[in-house]
C-alpha cells in the first residue's frame, strides 16, 4: 500500500512536469519567432552604388497596339547581364504602375535572370532553336571580350506568366517590348530567347510563341509605330 | 445515228469548257479558325456586367456568324471547330491546308486593347518550295497575308472601327500555305478606355463580322473570281 502522502507528492511533480514542459514549448516558439522576424529584417538587396544612366525604353501601349520609345534615369550596374536585367526591371515596373498603358502585374521582380550567349546563325536560330555552341570549359558565359552578335536568354518567373493578360496584342506587344529594349540598350543583342521559371514554355499566356527565337531588330520599330 | 454522235461530241466538249470555266469558283474557300476551344479556354474576358467569360465562347460565336454571312454569299467554308472542342494547333493548320483555301482567318478575342487587331506572321518572306518545313510554312505566303490584312483593315475602318495592324509569331499561322490573318477582336473603347460595346454586344459581333465578310468578297474580286 502506497502512503498517501507519497501519492499526493507523486501527483504534485507530475503537474509540475507537464506545467514545465509547456512552458517549454513556449519558450522555444517565441525563440523560433524571433529567429525569423530577424531574418525578415535582413537586407535582401545590395545598396544601389551604380551611378544613373540614361536608359532607353521601348514602352508598349494597348491603346493603340504601338511601341513609343522612353528615355529613363536608372542605375546601371556594368556587368552586362546585370544591366540588361535591371532595364528590364525598369521596363516591367512601369508596366506594373497603376494607369499603364501596357498593365502586366508583376515589376521588377518578374525576370529572374537574363543570360547573355554568343549568337548562333540566323538559320539555327531562326530554325530549330539550336543552342549556341558551347563554348570551352571555365569560360565565362558573359564574356566581356566578346564583340560579335549574342543572345539573350530572358528567364521569366512563373508568376508574371501567370498573371499576364491574355491576347495576341498584349502578349506580343510584351514580348516585342522586351526584345526592342534590350537592342536599345546592349545592342549586340541580336536575338532573344524566352524561359519561364527556367523551363520552355509553349506561350506566353496561351498565344504568343515563346519557343522560337526572337530577332531584336525586328521588334525595333520606327518611332511610335507598330512592330 | 452519225449526227446523233456528233452532237453528243459537242456537248462533252461544251460540257468541259464550262466546268473549266466554272473551276475557278469552286477553288474559293475560306478557311475559319475558332482559336481555343474544349480543356483550351484560352483567356478570360470579364463581360460589362462583370462575369468571367473564356475566350473560345466569342471566337466560336464570330466564327460561326461569319460562315453564315459568307455561306449567304455563295463562298465556301471551312471551319476547324463548329462546337467546344478541342483541336490541336498542327491539326488547325493541317485542315487550312488540306482545303487549298483562298484565306485563312484565325479568330482571337481579348479584353485589351480597343477595336480588331489584325496579324499577319511576323516570318521573314521566302521563296515557294515544293516542300517546306511545317513551322516556317507561312513564309511563303507572307506577302499574300500582308496584302489580305490591307483589305481586311480597309473595309473595318470603313465601318467604322478601331483597327490596329501588327506582326506575330503564332504556330498555327506560322503554319498555312494560304494567305492567312490573325483577327482579335477586343471591346470598342470610348476615351479614358470606357467600353462603348462589349464583346458580348450581338450588335458588335455583327458589325465586325459584316465587315470582315465585305472584305473577303473584295479579296474574292481582286483575286480574279466573280
Amino acid at each position: 500500500m502506497i502512503p498517501r502522502y507519497q501519492s499526493i507528492l507523486f501527483v504534485v511533480l507530475l503537474a509540475a512536469s507537464v506545467v514545465m514542459s509547456v512552458v517549454l514549448w513556449q519558450l522555444r516558439d517565441r525563440a523560433h519567432q524571433r529567429l525569423v522576424a530577424g531574418e525578415d529584417s535582413a537586407p535582401t538587396q545590395a545598396p544601389e552604388v551604380a551611378p544613373a544612366e540614361q536608359a532607353t525604353l521601348l514602352v508598349a501601349n494597348d491603346g493603340d497596339g504601338s511601341l513609343l520609345a522612353q528615355v529613363q534615369s536608372l542605375p546601371l550596374p556594368q556587368d552586362a547581364g546585370s544591366r540588361a536585367r535591371a532595364v528590364l526591371g525598369k521596363l516591367l515596373d512601369l508596366y506594373a504602375a497603376p494607369d499603364a498603358a501596357h498593365p502586366v502585374p508583376g515589376g521588377a521582380s518578374s525576370v529572374a535572370q537574363v543570360f547573355l550567349l554568343p549568337a548562333p546563325t540566323l538559320e539555327a536560330a531562326s530554325g530549330s532553336g539550336a543552342p549556341a555552341k558551347p563554348k570551352a570549359p571555365g569560360t565565362p558565359l558573359a564574356d566581356s571580350a566578346q564583340t560579335g552578335p549574342e543572345l539573350a536568354i530572358v528567364n521569366l518567373t512563373g508568376a508574371f506568366a501567370a498573371n499576364h493578360p491574355s491576347g495576341l496584342e498584349t502578349e506580343m506587344l510584351t514580348v516585342y517590348s522586351i526584345c526592342g529594349t534590350l537592342h536599345a540598350n546592349l545592342p549586340r543583342v541580336t536575338q532573344v530567347r524566352f524561359m519561364v521559371d527556367g523551363q520552355p514554355r509553349a506561350t506566353l499566356a496561351g498565344h504568343a510563341d515563346l519557343t522560337r527565337t526572337y530577332l531584336a531588330a525586328e521588334a525595333v520599330p520606327s518611332e511610335g509605330a507598330h512592330p | 445515228m452519225r449526227w446523233t454522235s456528233l452532237a453528243l461530241a459537242a456537248l462533252v466538249i461544251a460540257a468541259g469548257q464550262l466546268a473549266a470555266q466554272q473551276a475557278p469558283l469552286a477553288r474559293f474557300v475560306v478557311v475559319l479558325d475558332a482559336a481555343h476551344g474544349g480543356d483550351d479556354l484560352g483567356g478570360r474576358i470579364k463581360d460589362q456586367a462583370g462575369r468571367d467569360q473564356a475566350e473560345k465562347t466569342f471566337t466560336l460565336a464570330l466564327s460561326v456568324r461569319l460562315r453564315s454571312l459568307l455561306a449567304a454569299r455563295g463562298i465556301q467554308v471551312v471551319t476547324t471547330r463548329e462546337s467546344d472542342t478541342t483541336v490541336d494547333a498542327n491539326r488547325r493548320a493541317e485542315l487550312a491546308n488540306h482545303a487549298n483555301a483562298a484565306v485563312c482567318l484565325s479568330l482571337h478575342a481579348s479584353e485589351s486593347g480597343s477595336g480588331v487587331h489584325l496579324f499577319a506572321s511576323s516570318l521573314a518572306p521566302a521563296q515557294p518550295a515544293r516542300f517546306a518545313p511545317w513551322k516556317t510554312a507561312q513564309a511563303a505566303w507572307v506577302e499574300r497575308s500582308l496584302a489580305l490584312a490591307g483589305v481586311l483593315n480597309s473595309a473595318l475602318l470603313h465601318a467604322g472601327m478601331t483597327v490596329s495592324l501588327g506582326r506575330t509569331a503564332l504556330p498555327v499561322v506560322d503554319s498555312m500555305t494560304c494567305p492567312a490573318v490573325a483577327v482579335e477582336i477586343a471591346p470598342e473603347r470610348g476615351p479614358g478606355k470606357a467600353v462603348k460595346s462589349g464583346l458580348e454586344d450581338p450588335a458588335y459581333q455583327a458589325r465586325v463580322a459584316e465587315a470582315l465578310a465585305a472584305a473577303l468578297l473584295e479579296w474574292r474580286t481582286e483575286a480574279g473570281q466573280p
